[in-house]
């Protein structure tokens, strides 16, 4: 005991005497859930848009006035042939043709319908099909106003018609920053967990102070203990910083309990730094550790459901899933921040995670080898 | 009880697809409070050996004891009891001198003041930079303070992997000096070094080269067994005269040593007369009989293995 007492003071010293560490851990969050939330965004503005109207009549005004007046759309350009229309969008300053034959008016007017061009740019897919949808859906808008200009409302609606209200549920306002920032906080607390504890045993290796510690008779356990408890305390500290900016800039207050959260960050941080631990066992230099962290963070990030959802993985993608502990911090930091779920929710995931810690340190433990 | 004996130890790296015999089969005693000196050149698999009794790598064949320990099945004990000293710093740098200091106490159970009459000498001398990092200390002082932390917890069997390599000449004598009193305290001191002149400072020594011994035997008895004939050749052109003495009938090696050539004779009965006559030098040259020490023994061992 009293011999891991003076790692545990051992380590703590040397990591309040490194200001790279110190730095690390309290800008680095602070910047990436300032910054990150504001630009991984889903939201589409500025779409440009090109018209082509060969009509210039009153519908076709209205409806040019109609598609600009929303602000998701730029009128980039007007002119009068698709050709010119084309090679704006070939030069990438226009997403969006929108063309209006000749005739709209007088057709719309004669036979109720009429026919309107639109093409689009779709080497950003994402771009495409929102600006795409976005302009459908005004056209349809568009289409509702001249009905109801034309037609003389009945007193009972003799065509039954499905009108559609949608009520969002636990985001109401469909905010990305709510969505993103929980996420956020799980990443840095993996980072933190992972790379440090990886980086500071590589250090030992390199620097050569991990052969002088083996020919001690320290425990093994004790030795490992001792590199654990200390990136453990960190990793709490990240994440109440986190709380922290989520409360202040974003105004962020989890709907559930708090020490939910706190609960299965303790027993998620012991799985992630085991894990930081194999990868000092495998790896030599620090620059090895750092590359291989990396590689492992990549795959997490992308495969954790930060970004994307992984319901809309391919199914290969989704057993992949199951094996990244990140997916269900995520998950269940989700769960408790937008939707206040209780420990009966989210025990599940608590178990998956304490297999992972179990697993992880237990692999970590009998690959570390105190002699060749 | 012998403090160590090592029986047909040996040991190999597979580097790639060649297998390098870093130690070839071993066998040697050494004594309790003895200082015994491993001298050989770089790659002469000194190091590969002290790790194998440190019990920090497990040898291919053969065994060995530490104080009667087996350096495999025992090695919880034996890493109770010797103190070891690697080639590279490896304290914390960015940990105070009295921090190391009272790290390593600690994890060998014990406190720096109940063995500090055993470092106190060298301690003394590091006293005033105790607040100082490791990391920022000069190299003499670093190697006195690795030796402060090797000793804290009174081993009986110290290791010191090239302790003085990049001292300077004042402190690697005082560090020499230490070692003797240490000695006299009991402890049994391995120190291997690439200094010949360190050699005669040990009780025996182990002349090692590729991973073999080529001799082992206490100083003064290595340079009694030298039975050649030596000279030492000094002219105003050095370089020329070296590669010219190299080329002559009758001598079998010639190197440079110090301000001096020495010349290994491969006939006893060459008197210098002899050897001018061949050399027919065109430059004044100064030759004289020389006493060899230990640094021609090995360079002649080297050159005969």
């Amino acid at each position: 005991m009293r011999s891991l007492k003076f790692l545990l003071q051992k380590e703590f010293r040397q990591i309040f005497r490194n200001p790279a560490i110190l730095r690390m851990i309290f800008i680095m969050p602070v910047i990436q859930l300032i910054v990150l939330p504001l630009v991984a965004n889903y939201e589409i503005r500025n779409v440009n848009i090109h018209v082509i109207d060969h009509d210039h009549s009153m519908y076709s005004r209205e409806l040019i006035r109609k598609v600009t007046a929303g602000g998701v759309f730029q009128l980039q350009g007007y002119s009068a042939n698709y050709k010119q229309a084309l090679l704006d969008v070939e030069h990438d300053k226009s997403d969006l043709i929108l063309e209006i034959p000749q005739g709209f008016e007088k057709q719309l007017v004669r036979e109720s319908e009429a026919p309107l061009f639109i093409a689009v740019n779709a080497i950003n897919g994402a771009r495409a099909n929102l600006g795409a949808a976005y302009l459908n859906t005004i056209l349809r808008d568009y289409n509702q106003e001249i009905r109801t200009q034309w037609i003389q409302f009945p007193k009972f609606d003799e065509i039954p018609r499905v009108e559609v209200i949608s009520n969002y549920w636990y985001n109401t306002h469909q905010s990305y920053t709510l969505f993103m920032v929980p996420g956020i906080m799980v990443v840095l607390l993996t980072m933190v967990g992972s790379f440090l504890t990886a980086l500071n045993i590589v250090k030992e290796k390199e620097v050569g102070t991990i052969e002088q510690i083996n020919v001690t008779p320290i425990r093994k356990h004790h030795f490992i203990l001792g590199k654990l408890i200390p990136f453990w305390v960190l990793g709490l500290f990240v994440l109440t910083l986190g709380l922290l900016v989520g409360r202040v800039i974003y105004g962020i207050v989890p709907m559930g309990n708090i020490g939910l959260i706190y609960l299965f960050a303790a027993i998620y941080l012991p799985a992630i730094l085991g894990l930081g631990l194999l990868v000092s066992n495998i790896s030599q230099t620090q620059q090895q550790a750092m590359l291989l962290s990396f590689f492992l963070m990549m795959i997490f990030i992308l495969m954790g459901g930060l970004y994307t959802s992984i319901d809309s993985m391919p199914q290969w993608a989704q057993v992949v899933t199951w094996f990244n502990p990140v997916t269900y911090f995520i998950e269940v930091m989700r769960m408790v921040v937008l939707k206040g779920s209780s420990f009966n929710d989210i025990k599940g995931h608590l178990g998956v995670i304490a297999l992972f810690a179990v697993v992880l340190n237990t692999w970590a433990v009998v690959s570390y080898r105190k002699r060749s | 009880m012998k403090s160590i004996s090592v029986n047909n130890l040996s040991k190999s790296f597979i580097n790639g697809k060649e297998t390098v015999e870093a130690v070839k089969p071993l066998s040697f005693e050494i004594d309790k409070a003895e200082l015994f000196g491993f001298i050989g050149p770089d790659g002469a698999g000194k190091t590969t050996l002290l790790r194998m009794l440190t019990t920090l790598i497990i040898a291919d064949t053969g065994t060995a004891t530490v104080d009667g320990l087996d350096v495999v099945n025992d090695y919880k004990e034996i890493r109770k009891r010797v103190g070891y000293m690697p080639g590279k710093f490896s304290l914390y740098q960015d940990l105070s001198v009295q921090e190391n200091l009272e790290f390593f106490a600690t994890i060998f159970q014990t406190t720096v003041k109940e063995n500090y009459h055993l470092i106190k000498d060298i301690y003394d001398q590091l006293a005033p930079f105790s607040d100082r990092p490791a990391g920022k200390l000069s190299g003499g002082m670093k190697q006195k303070l690795a030796l402060c932390c090797a000793l804290i917890h009174k081993p009986t069997v110290l290791f010191l992997d090239e302790p003085t390599t990049g001292v300077d000449a004042v402190s690697r004598k005082e560090f020499w000096e230490m070692l003797k009193r240490l000695k006299e305290q009991g402890i049994t001191i391995l120190v291997s070094t690439p200094y010949m002149d360190e050699a005669s400072l040990c009780d025996r020594v182990a002349l090692m080269q590729d991973g073999k011994f080529l001799r082992i035997d206490p100083p003064s008895q290595i340079i009694k067994n030298y039975s050649k004939k030596l000279l030492a050749v000094k002219g105003k052109e050095m370089f020329p005269l070296l590669q010219h003495l190299k080329q002559i009938d009758g001598i079998e090696m010639a190197y440079p040593f110090g301000e001096y050539h020495h010349v290994v004779l491969q006939n006893d009965a060459t008197s210098i007369d002899q050897l001018k006559s061949k050399l027919q030098s065109t430059q004044e040259l100064e030759i004289k009989p020389a006493t060899p020490d230990i640094e021609d023994c090995f360079i002649y061992a080297m050159q005969n293995n």
